[in-house]
């Protein structure tokens, strides 16, 4: 199955990707390629095989549901790229074309 | 200028060398400092050197041996530490501008354990950028050159970490391996280099690839060092939910024994793969030789669903990377662009601009095998391919103690040699089908390519938490073949 720009536009939307019209042709290619080599995955016959989610035969494990310290909030904000000292600052997510 | 040469030394000379009172901790950082100077401008295994912590790690080395106080068993150990991993006071940055400035805010466990042991920390290495790559090419700070021959890639993504020790700028490291990532640059770098079993090393604090097949594990130059550092990382860990339970045992004092009666499987369909180097097919034929003479019972077993491993592999690992990466949004770390219309905005070309070429191709990739319409078609497959794979190891343990296959496929090859995507991607045709199964394996030097001098690695696989078979065997081999894992290039330029 040809990957087609449209394909390749699609899928940096979803996964919040800014490319240059550069990527996306390159990115058209590369991924065409790549698919064609793990196409023979869809031509096996894998009829009534479980999935595999995790190598070893593990069942969830739980803790006591305790508080225990965490992250204070100077580290959590440390690395970010703004901040007023207690929050994380983002560009305003609601609100018209006023909105500031 | 100390003339303390850590090449010449296993860890477990070092430590026993600071017992002795041979030479002190602070020596020993002098010692892998003044091989950096003289040696990382070429090799570039570095990058972020932490002397800091060294000498104050160092100093309480030096201080327990002054008050008569027992050492940990990695005492006064120089090591190198993959920049996926974190350490307070360092950045772990991920081979990554998006973490160009990043400042951990706790430690890595497996990290915490190898400096509890006693282990001291010179620097943090270079690797692929998110651990995404075969050659180390891949980090945006720079490629690192291979000490066997600087005009070659050490492999990757832990190439840094397999590079440092191979030029013997510190005797252990840890590296990380999701498909290959350890062996792989273990093999092209002519270090002993082990993945441990799923789980049996807490992944807390390393920076996620794929969160079912990612496992810290150890480089070093013997078999002895390998199994050190792995009874220091090795254990349950309540910030991980995934590590193990199954009890560490004293890997570095069970290595003796030998492999008398060690059912030993040559895995004939892997070994006949188109692609593999003739050396290569003829150093692993002459192993499974050598455990024979040494009294193992050699046979021979096939493995036939791992050919689809690769295939299996590059959609589940891009798939967890595609979504492990989803948190770099430029909100709570890494880079942000400044001037953003809204939040979508921010994201996206936070990301575009962050992220390098085989990043985004892998989240491509992952978000596609993902998407609407096409998650059966790949993803699930996949998946159920990976059962196969693991049916097929589950048989091969029925008959077989361990598994040999050669590492790779070939030597170290050229920088930009492999520009195809899918060509790189073969270089870990026999180490993904482990990951996938959630085995353990080491890859250990069996000798050095006729034609080019360069190292070939040697892969025994052990089934689940069978971390003391494989390196008992590995143990053995390395007796009997007693290959110098000192590249002759470094040693004349040090």
């Amino acid at each position: 199955m040809a990957i087609t720009e449209s394909d390749v536009c699609h899928v940096a939307m979803l996964a919040r990707l800014a490319l240059t019209n550069e990527q996306v042709d390159t990115l058209t290619a590369e991924l065409d390629s790549l698919l064609g080599h793990i196409d023979e995955l869809r031509r096996l016959d894998l009829e009534g095989v479980e999935p595999t989610a995790h190598p070893l035969a593990m069942t969830n494990r739980t803790r006591a549901d305790v508080v225990r310290p965490g992250l204070s909030r100077e580290d959590a904000l440390r690395n970010a790229p703004e901040t007023d000292g207690t929050a994380f600052v983002v560009p305003a997510i609601t609100g018209g074309e006023d909105a500031s | 200028m100390s003339t303390l040469d850590l090449s010449a030394l296993s860890a477990r000379q070092v430590r026993d060398g600071i017992v002795a009172g041979d030479h002190s901790a602070r020596e020993v950082v002098d010692a892998a400092y003044a091989r950096v100077e003289a040696l990382d401008d070429r090799v570039h295994a570095f990058l972020q050197l932490t002397p800091e912590l060294a000498y104050e790690a160092a100093e309480r080395v030096d201080a327990a041996r002054a008050a008569g106080n027992p050492l940990p068993p990695l005492a006064g150990v120089p090591a190198g530490l993959k920049d996926n991993m974190n350490l307070l006071g360092t950045r772990t940055t991920c081979g990554s501008r998006m973490l160009e400035t990043y400042e951990s805010v706790y430690d890595c466990t497996a990290v915490r354990r190898l400096l509890d042991a006693g282990a001291l920390p010179i620097g943090k290495c270079n690797m692929d950028e998110f651990a995404f790559g075969s050659s180390t090419e891949n980090s945006a700070f720079g490629p690192t050159r291979n000490p066997w021959d600087l005009d070659r890639v050490p492999g990757g993504s832990s190439g840094g970490s397999a590079a440092c020790v191979a030029a013997g700028m510190t005797s252990i490291s840890l590296g990380s391996d999701t498909g290959g990532s350890i062996r792989q640059p273990g093999a092209l770098t002519g270090t002993v280099a082990l993945k441990p079993t799923y789980g049996r090393v807490s992944r807390y604090g390393i920076v996620a690839f794929g969160s079912s097949l990612d496992q810290i594990g150890p480089f070093g130059t013997s078999v002895e060092d390998v199994a050190l550092a792995l009874e220091a990382i090795a254990g349950e860990d309540p910030m991980d939910a995934t590590s193990s339970p199954e009890p560490v045992v004293p890997y570095g004092s069970l290595l003796e024994g030998g492999v008398a009666g060690l059912r030993v499987g040559l895995v004939t369909d892997m070994l006949e793969m188109d692609g593999c180097g003739r050396e290569i097919r003829a150093s692993v034929a002459a192993a499974a030789e050598t455990f024979a003479s040494l009294g193992a019972e050699v046979g021979e077993v096939d493995l036939p669903s791992a050919k689809h491993g690769l295939s299996a592999y590059y959609v589940i690992g891009p798939a967890e990377a595609s979504s492990n990466l989803a948190r770099f949004d430029g909100i709570r770390y890494g880079l942000r662009v400044p001037d953003a219309e809204d939040v979508t905005d921010l994201y996206a070309r936070s990301r575009a601009e962050g992220f390098g070429p085989e990043t985004i191709r892998r989240i491509m990739l992952g978000t596609y095998a993902l998407s609407a319409g096409y998650y059966d078609a790949y993803y699930g497959q996949a998946q159920k391919a990976r059962t196969r794979i693991i049916e097929d190891f589950r048989s091969a343990f029925e008959r077989f103690d361990v598994l040999l296959t050669p590492t790779t496929p070939e030597v170290a090859f050229t920088f930009g040699e492999k520009s195809d995507p899918f060509t790189m991607y073969l270089n870990d045709v026999y180490t993904i089908p482990v990951n996938l199964a959630g085995n353990c394996a080491i890859s250990v030097p069996s000798g050095v390519c006729p034609g080019t001098g360069l190292p070939i690695g040697l892969q025994i696989i052990g089934d689940h938490f069978a971390e003391t078979t494989i390196l008992r065997a590995a143990a053995a081999f390395e007796a009997a073949t007693g290959f110098d894992p000192v590249p002759p290039t470094v040693r004349a330029l040090a």
